[in-house]
């Protein structure tokens, strides 16, 4: 009897502590969903009212302090484009060849493990390095293109992790029956393997431009933080999270530091939502 | 016949060539990792050399105009910063992977995924500029000090690490057998018991990989953390006294710095880089022997 009333409370107490340590953990899960919520929600509130028309198309005046971001648009626009036409179509054949022609071995390994070393380089040392490499020893200057070159090396181990893994996923079917058909080991990849993956593709190259736009670090120091619209790629630009970063940290314009962050943020959600798009696309299929 | 032949032989040429150009593609990366340490060496070992690598590394004075680079004070920010973001971050990340991987409902895990999504992809300005406008007001505010401070820092930091620990913490929890859950819930423990004392155990190996990984985050992280740590280069009192990190001293001096001074933001540099490899490093073993195990 008395040995009961002991099983029945070390029940209650096990439930009383499983109940306690779910509800901690319940916390864990929501204070994730807390955060985002407060820090975008503090960005829009601030930066919605300063948002116009005339802000986007506008050029920036008085160090940024007046006037909207025409120009620091269009840099990031220059910078995003540059970087994913070279890191993709590598980043997308490294993929194709780790996945569809290397045999495990040596050779292999070396390449993965460059490949995930790469992942792990912080942006300072991609700027210090974009610095020396690509501005002094190339000579290209502070320009979109020492910056655009710099960022296709960051974003290059992201764009072969998401395609290879999008190309492992084609099922070895498709393969079977193209080759059966006759075709080469090639078109195969060409013509059945890469549109079927295609989704997969996409959405790494979608995560790179994401880490292109809001990066500030490898940028500042390899594309310049010159106001004003480059007239070729030859010419250093400002970008908008280099901007972000020179009126917060300088203290220019409240108003407008909260605009160019919400401009920045908005894009970053769309780029993010087209990739959970995309994802769900992929995992469908 | 004799035609085919060749047509096929161009057929093989042609393969071949495709093959060749696919993997110098793919030497892209590690080329590339080569050409960044190379570089970064280059420009910053010799200093280090020629001012003393002991007196680099353990000096406390940093001052480029009376030529003393002493980046003492820059690790110990660095170390604190980086330990006060694990000790925020760890717990809130495994939890909310545990939770993940084992007690939630589909339809709340479905809002929880994508909101770490997002959290990861939110570049770091905008974390800075957060930690700017509301943390380190919030810090001066309760402390009645500056504000800037390794709390503020390490505040920000445990944000962006959590998608890290999160995410690979959740794959790893997800990878434990089933049977190891059902053998100790057959054996009649409670769910909560069967996850504290059986799975979270075995996934030891991946959850690991995961805090190792994001204190190379964190270690690397260098715009948001200027914009709330203050900056200043002397070893910190307290977790409320400003502090500089070795990503900030670059961060903050490179845009202005020349000559020798330029050359030591390098060595600081090539300090950084062989912390974050070893960390890299460790990591992934970790985890790929977790991989084996399996």
């Amino acid at each position: 009897m008395k040995d009961d009333m002991e099983h029945k409370n070390s029940i209650a107490s096990t439930k009383r502590a499983e109940k306690f340590a779910f509800g901690i953990i319940k916390f864990c899960g929501i204070i994730t969903i807390i955060i985002l919520v407060a820090i975008i929600g503090k960005i829009l509130i601030n930066g919605i009212p300063h948002l116009s028309w005339d802000f986007l198309t506008k050029e920036p005046e008085n160090m940024g302090r007046e006037g909207g971001i025409f120009s620091v648009i269009i840099t990031t626009i220059y910078l995003t484009l540059f970087s994913i036409i070279i890191a993709g179509p590598i980043g997308v054949c490294a993929a194709i060849f780790l996945t569809e022609y290397a045999k495990e071995g040596i050779i292999l390994k070396t390449i993965r493990f460059g490949t995930e070393s790469l992942a792990g380089v912080p942006s300072i040392i991609f700027g210090l390095f974009g610095y020396v490499f690509f501005v002094v020893a190339l000579n290209l200057k502070y320009s979109i293109v020492s910056g655009g070159l710099t960022l296709t090396l960051m974003i290059i181990p992201t764009i072969i992790r998401t395609s290879e893994e999008a190309i492992k996923a084609v099922p070895v079917s498709y393969r079977e029956g193209s080759l059966a058909l006759g075709a080469t080991k090639w078109q195969t990849i060409y013509k059945v393997v890469i549109p079927a993956a295609m989704p997969g593709i996409m959405t790494g190259i979608i995560l790179g431009i994401g880490r292109v736009i809001g990066e500030t670090a490898a940028v500042i120091f390899t594309a310049g933080s010159s106001l004003g619209l480059p007239e070729s790629i030859w010419r250093p630009g400002r970008t908008m999270a280099v901007h972000l970063y020179i009126l917060a940290s300088e203290g220019l314009s409240q108003g407008n530091t909260y605009a160019t962050a919400t401009v920045l943020i908005i894009t970053v959600l769309i780029i993010n939502l087209i990739a959970n798009k995309l994802m769900k696309k992929l995992s469908k299929a | 016949m004799n035609e085919d032949e060749c047509g096929g032989g161009n057929v093989k040429f042609h393969e071949r060539l495709i093959e060749i150009i696919l993997f110098l593609c793919a030497l892209t990366a590690i080329f590339g990792l080569v050409l960044i340490t190379y570089f970064i060496f280059r420009e910053g070992v010799p200093i280090m050399f020629k001012y003393g690598i002991k007196k680099f590394l353990l000096g406390t004075t940093w001052a480029p105009l009376r030529y003393e680079y002493g980046i003492f004070p820059m690790i110990i920010g660095t170390i604190l910063t980086t330990l006060g973001a694990l000790i925020l971050g760890v717990p809130i990340g495994v939890g909310c992977a545990v939770y993940l991987a084992e007690i939630a409902n589909e339809k709340f895990a479905k809002i929880v995924k994508p909101a770490i999504e997002l959290l990861a992809g939110i570049p770091s300005v905008i974390y800075g500029l957060y930690g700017l406008t509301v943390i380190v007001p919030f810090i001066k505010k309760v402390f009645n000090n500056q504000g800037f401070s390794i709390l503020a820092g390490s505040i920000i930091l445990a944000i962006m690490i959590l998608p890290t620990i999160v995410n690979i913490s959740e794959s790893a929890i997800k990878a434990v057998p089933s049977t190891y859950k059902e053998g100790s819930l057959g054996l009649g423990s409670s769910h909560w018991q069967a996850i504290y004392r059986v799975i979270v155990p075995s996934a030891k190996s991946g959850i690991t990989a995961s805090v190792v990984l994001g204190m190379s985050r964190a270690i690397g992280e260098t715009m948001a953390i200027i914009m709330v740590l203050g900056n200043t280069a002397i070893i910190p009192q307290s977790i409320l006294s400003p502090a500089r990190t070795l990503t900030g001293n670059i961060g903050i001096e490179m845009g202005y710095a020349s000559a020798e001074h330029q050359k030591a933001l390098f060595a600081t540099g090539v300090v950084l880089f062989i912390f974050i490899m070893i960390l890299n490093i460790i990591a992934n073993m970790i985890y790929n022997r977790a991989g084996e195990n399996k």
